[in-house]
């Protein structure tokens, strides 16, 4: 992970270092930090391509207001995951347009 | 749908929310805070400079310290003041005078306040230009977030647009967290912020490049480089454009108040530029023309930290009196003189005008 070495006023204190998985690999970050600090600091850039233009989308605000870091996590779409805490073993996808939610028949005749 | 009642609903964990908290649960309210991040403390959590002003103010103390203040203050609250974390508040009803918010991004749940302080504090502006949303174009707020509270390093060589103070104290911050800053470049002739982090960044190499702005992002997916030139007075382009190699490019050119809750909720707003953008317009107790609502912070107008905090006070303290609880009206007036005090001489002008173009003598009951 690419982290800050030895900052001249701040200490960083971390939670537990867990894995998780992005796209198919599987990566490190610390439990309880948002997805999108952890994938920036394994070098991940690109977090969507947008439905519309195909354009790709990564960090933006980081405080939950832009929509930019919007991901599939744990197979749940339009994740503002810069909000959103790691936890280990969490499947992270890169999200493609607007993302689907899967609706069950009993799920769907309640709506 | 799980329901919570509440005398104070404080929309906000920042500077503006958690002093509003403060002063409401001091006063003998119960008072719920909402906040959408993961911590209590707002910006100030990545604040890692020393704040200016008045000692009554923090000045001296470090953004992030005068954050662990703030929260053990509400700690010392007790059961007085709850708090919930990673929750979104997402509309007001009017009518049934019930808020919606969202826990995580799934669970929804309904909050029924007898009275309101929104501190939903402000967001970044982007300005346009072409390839302004490929990743590698970020907020300054982020690169805070990145850096300073996570520890993550943000990028190898940034280019930063804006020098007002965010630009750069945030160039600072960044040559602090061992990144290279390529250039600030300032579209006016001048440069926005005050004198002091100027000098700092100026001292350590970084060119601060007036009467310059970014023509375009490079990059096929994500940012490699960015085209910049130079203005006339009137704004166009003079000589050739020249290209900056950066992988980041961090955008510090103002925020704007994050307000869509209090139009929801049919408080009278007006655009004021020198606030930013459009705010609420309220009395001296921070009220709202919504009866039940008031606000604090830079929702009410950007501003600094120091500010948002005593508005914060003041909010809580309205809210805690129109709830019956006793509020000497003393209170406000130490309050009012400190805000009065902040924005005193010529770097206070202009809010001082935004301000009383936003204020109002006092509503009419029942409006």
């Amino acid at each position: 992970m690419d982290l800050i070495d030895g900052h001249p006023v701040l200490d960083f204190s971390h939670g537990e270092k867990i894995s998780f998985n992005f796209d198919g690999k599987t990566m490190e970050g610390f439990e309880g930090e948002p997805i999108a600090m952890a994938l920036h600091a394994n070098g991940v850039r690109v977090y969507r391509n947008t439905p519309e233009m195909k354009r790709p989308r990564g960090f933006f605000c980081a405080i939950g207001k832009c929509s930019s870091c919007f991901m599939v996590v744990d197979g749940v779409p339009n994740v503002r995951t810069c909000v959103t805490p790691l936890k280990r073993g969490m499947k992270v996808e890169t999200q493609n347009g607007r993302g689907r939610v899967e609706l069950s028949c009993d799920e769907a005749s309640r709506s | 749908m799980r329901e919570l009642k509440t005398d104070v609903l404080v929309v906000g964990g920042g500077p503006a929310g958690l002093s509003a908290a403060a002063s409401a649960a001091g006063a003998g309210a119960n008072v719920l805070i909402v906040e959408g991040d993961l911590h209590l403390g707002g910006q100030l959590v990545k604040q890692s400079h020393k704040f200016f002003g008045s000692k009554e103010e923090y000045a001296g103390t470090r953004g992030f310290e005068i954050a662990k203040i703030l929260r053990e203050e509400i700690a010392n609250c007790e059961d007085r003041v709850e708090i919930m974390l990673n929750t979104t508040v997402s509309g007001y009803y009017r009518e049934e005078r019930v808020v919606t918010a969202m826990v995580g991004e799934e669970e929804y749940l309904r909050i029924v306040p007898k009275k309101i302080v929104i501190a939903s504090g402000a967001q970044e502006r982007l300005i346009p230009f072409p390839n302004n949303d490929i990743p590698g174009v970020y907020g300054a707020g982020a690169v805070q977030t990145l850096m300073n509270v996570y520890g993550v390093v943000p990028g190898k060589r940034v280019l930063m647009i804006g020098a007002g103070n965010i630009g750069l104290i945030v160039s600072y911050q960044l040559m602090q967290a061992g990144v290279e800053v390529a250039a600030i470049l300032e579209a006016m002739p001048r440069i926005g912020g005050y004198w002091v982090h100027a000098a700092k960044v100026r001292r350590l190499g970084v060119p601060i490049l007036l009467r310059h702005s970014i023509k375009r992002a490079i990059g096929e997916t994500v940012v490699t480089g960015a085209e910049i030139y130079e203005l006339d007075d009137k704004f166009n382009q003079v000589g050739e454009t020249e290209v900056v190699e950066c992988d980041t490019i961090c955008l510090a050119v103002g925020l704007t108040p994050t307000n869509e809750l209090l139009w929801q909720a049919g408080c009278r707003m007006k655009y004021i530029p020198f606030l930013c953008g459009h705010v609420p317009l309220r009395d001296k107790c921070m009220r709202t023309s919504n009866e039940d609502i008031w606000m604090a912070g830079d929702v009410s107008g950007i501003e600094e930290a120091s500010a948002a905090m005593i508005e914060g006070r003041i909010a809580g303290l309205g809210a805690a009196k129109a709830l019956g609880f006793n509020i000497q009206d003393e209170m406000f007036g130490e309050y009012w003189v400190r805000l009065k005090n902040l924005r005193a001489g010529e770097v206070g002008e202009k809010i001082r005008a935004g301000v009383l173009n936003a204020t109002v003598d006092g509503w009419e009951e029942n409006a």
